[in-house]
């Protein structure tokens, strides 16, 4: 039964065909800034000190293609969910029709993804003209983004179908993603982190899509091994997929 | 005839700013809800995070940083005074965007606009509030600085006021453009416009290290002036530029408020 | 100002935005102490002239004077002592039911200590006593509605508007909500109201105006207009037949007007029974006939027309 998800899918997209040009400037433009920003102008003076084996701009790059995989997965998210089951309640309608909830779920999601997979094509090509891409893997670095995208999608899918009011997207965004962003990998390597921190980060999956990444466009090894970054991610997004129908199933019967 | 209009425009005066006062006072009562609570507490440690990533864990890979009069520092001491600045603008956006959702969404301006507060004590109330609040996390940010031995206790008293004049004018010109907000993409053009100031303002490396156009383009744009004013201020380095910085901040709030007074009452009062 | 002096006065009203004229020049006075209505269909310019009177839209043209200043350049003054109750609830969603009330009495400059008194002696008077220390957005459409009138009490005003106070509202809510204003009115408070509910209108207004397409179309007691506009009493008549037209010519003559409407026939007339015989004369055999008073409803219809305007 893939048509009522499908569906759902659709429905999504219905929308993106009106809203797709603000979401340009957001999610390509924005990491592209970052790039130049940091890539460019402080990896000047860090290129000058030679700490890292690679330019900085190619060392930063796959990290931001991953950070942004995760941002995007996040923002489509949290404020979409939310107000399907508590202002708009598109979820609601969607009850009242064939469709199950492992449909809404799964059609909502594939629609994030699609969301980040076109972001992080676009990225790509970016990385690319900057010439920031150095190995034949680098298309990997394509389905890494977007398994980041689940990975993080699935549980804040849990998490918005969950919380009753919006102040705790706030918290969601300044104990986890922030951080997340800033710590985990892709500015500096974790190994300058203190202990407890660095582990911190090897919990997070933006660490391990960061990993992945950078394997991807570098062709360098990654730190734990390709299938255990793999396998981790897809722990998180199975669990977040189950948690996910879960507190879906339980908002709708309320 | 003086001596008896005074008291009355003195008198007069003071309901304004009690009247403002009042406005403010919502924003306190809402402050003590849990979830706004809580976003006010989570907001001071953005920049402390940003100083942290940046500052230390990139600074770790740069080492040190000369500076023009040719003294090296630290790159978290460079670092850190640009997120002092940069926080002032963030927080002076947010609420500003804050009172976009409050007139054009929660429609509160409505229900105030039927008391006898007028629409410039509202914006006005509001900016008191933005200053409170954006000034308290500018403290604790210099208490900080000062422990993680990026600036010197002095230097940071005479930062202080800085910061209030860079919250002054991020809170004016907020609160200008949040009267030409109108729908949510125009929220997403702020928010790209906002990241990029962030960016490029001299944040993150000298502005002189950038192409010379953006150099120009940069040196027009207020976070830049904030920057570099705070800057100077936290790492010593005081010259004739940081007036010429300040006299930018002043004016920028002074005009960005007449503005958003103006609008507002147009706005509002149709 | 005089003792005489109306609260309200408007000469020659205007409110136009762009091309689009609210209201068209219309004329009235509100008297102290009075319950005034305005009555008219969607769109007919109710809303903006409450907007005007309450001092948060500049007239376009003509005279208004409110409390005998004038609201342009004295509106605060004006506005300190209204009370507003706006079409759409304006409550601030992030606050308690009780801070609503005292975080509003701030902007009229009211202490604090007699803000938290007023706040609690107005919670008890909309029955909210029980929820006073909950956010607002959880509270029923009857309960947000009900604060709203508290939070338009909390100056003491000399005038209060009431723009649709019971529109959405069930059956209980309004009954109390009207049990509420009546008990307002009773106080000596100036109540100025809109509203499109004709026992609304009669149950609460001393005087009211009949407003349709910006200009007033009748006005006076609710007695006075039913008088001059409709008959006393109303005769429904319904016929088994489909061809309701056809009774049309039939039926002339009975009373002093008559209705078509797609359901049924309405016979104005002064004496129901006598009219009801009158069509027993002429061997017509309705299969329903109801017999009732003349309202408000019949006079609005009659003068504003049965096609739907929104």
């Amino acid at each position: 039964m893939i048509r009522p998800t499908y569906a759902v899918f659709e429905h999504q997209l219905v929308a993106y065909r009106r809203t797709w040009r603000g979401s340009v400037l957001s999610s390509f433009l924005l990491p592209v800034l970052f790039l130049l920003a940091m890539g460019f102008t402080v990896g000047g003076y860090v290129d000058r000190a030679g700490g890292l084996s690679v330019r900085y701009v190619d060392f930063i790059a796959p990290g931001l293609l991953a950070s942004t995989a995760l941002q995007i997965a996040v923002g489509e998210s949290t404020w979409p969910v939310y107000s399907g089951f508590k202002w708009h309640r598109m979820y609601h309608a969607m009850q009242a029709t064939p469709v199950r909830v492992t449909d809404m779920v799964r059609g909502h999601i594939g629609y994030v993804l699609l969301r980040v997979g076109l972001s992080a094509a676009g990225f790509l090509v970016v990385m690319g003209l900057f010439g920031t891409l150095h190995s034949a893997w680098a298309p990997a670095a394509l389905p890494v983004a977007v398994l980041v995208g689940l990975a993080t999608a699935a549980p804040v899918f849990a998490y918005s179908a969950s919380i009753s009011t919006e102040g705790l997207f706030a918290v969601l965004l300044r104990v986890a993603v922030i951080p997340m962003t800033l710590f985990a990998g892709v500015f500096f390597p974790v190994g300058s982190l203190p202990l407890w921190a660095r582990i911190l980060a090897y919990v997070s999956p933006l660490w391990h899509g960061v990993e992945l990444s950078r394997a991807a466009t570098l062709g360098t090894a990654t730190a734990w091994g390709v299938w255990a970054h793999l396998g981790y991610l897809a722990v998180w997004s199975v669990v977040g997929y189950l948690l996910a129908t879960h507190r879906f199933r339980r908002r709708l019967a309320d | 005839m003086v001596t008896l209009l005074l008291p009355r425009l003195a008198a007069r005066a003071d309901a304004r700013v009690r009247r403002a006062a009042a406005v403010t006072g919502r924003n306190v009562a809402a402050a003590r809800h849990f979830g706004y609570w809580w976003a006010l507490v989570s907001g001071f440690f953005e920049p402390v995070l940003y100083l942290l990533s940046i500052g230390l864990g990139v600074g770790a890979l740069i080492k040190t940083f000369t500076l023009p009069d040719g003294r090296t520092i630290s790159y978290a001491a460079f670092v850190a005074p640009a997120m002092l600045a940069a926080s002032a603008m963030n927080g002076a956006l947010t609420e500003a965007m804050n009172m976009v959702g409050k007139m054009r969404y929660m429609r509160l301006y409505d229900a105030v606009l039927a008391t006898p507060v007028q629409p410039f004590e509202v914006a006005l109330g509001e900016l008191m509030w933005g200053l409170v609040r954006g000034s308290s996390y500018s403290l604790a940010f210099l208490v900080m600085m000062v422990g993680m031995q990026l600036t010197t206790v002095g230097w940071a008293l005479v930062a202080f006021p800085a910061t209030v004049i860079v919250g002054f004018a991020f809170g004016g010109l907020g609160m200008a453009v949040a009267t030409y907000v109108r729908s949510w993409q125009d929220f997403d053009y702020v928010m790209v416009v906002q990241f990029a100031l962030f960016l490029f303002s001299g944040t993150f490396a000298p502005a002189d290290s950038y192409p010379w156009g953006v150099q120009v383009l940069v040196q027009v744009t207020p976070l830049y002036h904030g920057v570099e004013l705070l800057r100077g201020l936290t790492t010593g380095t005081l010259n004739w530029g940081l007036l010429g910085h300040t006299a930018y901040l002043v004016a920028l709030a002074s005009v960005g408020l007449t503005i958003a007074g103006r609008r507002m009452g147009r706005l509002l009062c149709r | 100002m005089s003792v005489a002096e109306p609260l309200i006065a408007a000469h020659g009203l205007v409110k136009r935005f762009g091309d689009f004229t609210a209201v068209a020049g219309i004329d009235l006075e509100v008297r102290a102490g009075e319950a005034f209505g305005f009555l008219g269909p969607n769109g007919a310019g109710k809303s903006s002239t409450m907007r005007m009177i309450g001092c948060v839209s500049p007239p376009t043209g003509g005279t208004l004077r409110v409390l005998g200043m004038d609201p342009v350049r004295a509106g605060s003054a004006i506005r300190a002592r209204l009370g507003v109750c706006p079409q759409q609830d304006s409550l601030d969603p992030e606050l308690t039911v009780r801070e609503n009330l005292i975080v509003y009495a701030r902007y009229f400059g009211i202490p604090r200590k007699v803000a938290r008194q007023r706040a609690d002696e107005l919670i008890e008077f909309v029955q909210l006593t029980e929820r006073a220390d909950d956010t607002v957005e959880p509270l029923s459409g009857g309960m947000k509605r009900r604060l709203t009138i508290a939070r338009a009490l909390v100056n003491e005003p000399a005038i209060v508007l009431l723009d649709e106070p019971t529109t959405g509202l069930d059956p209980q809510a309004r009954h109390l909500v009207w049990e509420r204003l009546f008990q307002l009115k009773q106080r000596g408070v100036t109540l100025v109201l809109t509203t499109h509910y004709m026992d609304e209108a009669e149950q609460l207004c001393d005087r009211l105006v009949v407003m349709d397409g910006g200009k007033i179309v009748a006005e006076g007691s609710p007695r006075q207009l039913i008088e001059r506009y409709s008959t006393r009493e109303v005769v429904e008549l319904r016929f088994a037949e489909a061809a309701l037209d056809t009774y049309v010519g039939k039926l002339e003559g009975i009373g002093e007007r008559l209705e078509l409407l797609p359901d049924r026939i309405l016979l104005y007339a002064a004496d129901g029974d006598l009219a009801v015989a009158a069509v027993a004369d002429r061997a017509l055999r309705p299969s329903s006939v109801l017999v009732r008073r003349s309202g408000l409803e019949d006079v609005f219809l009659h003068l504003t027309g049965r096609t739907l305007v929104d």
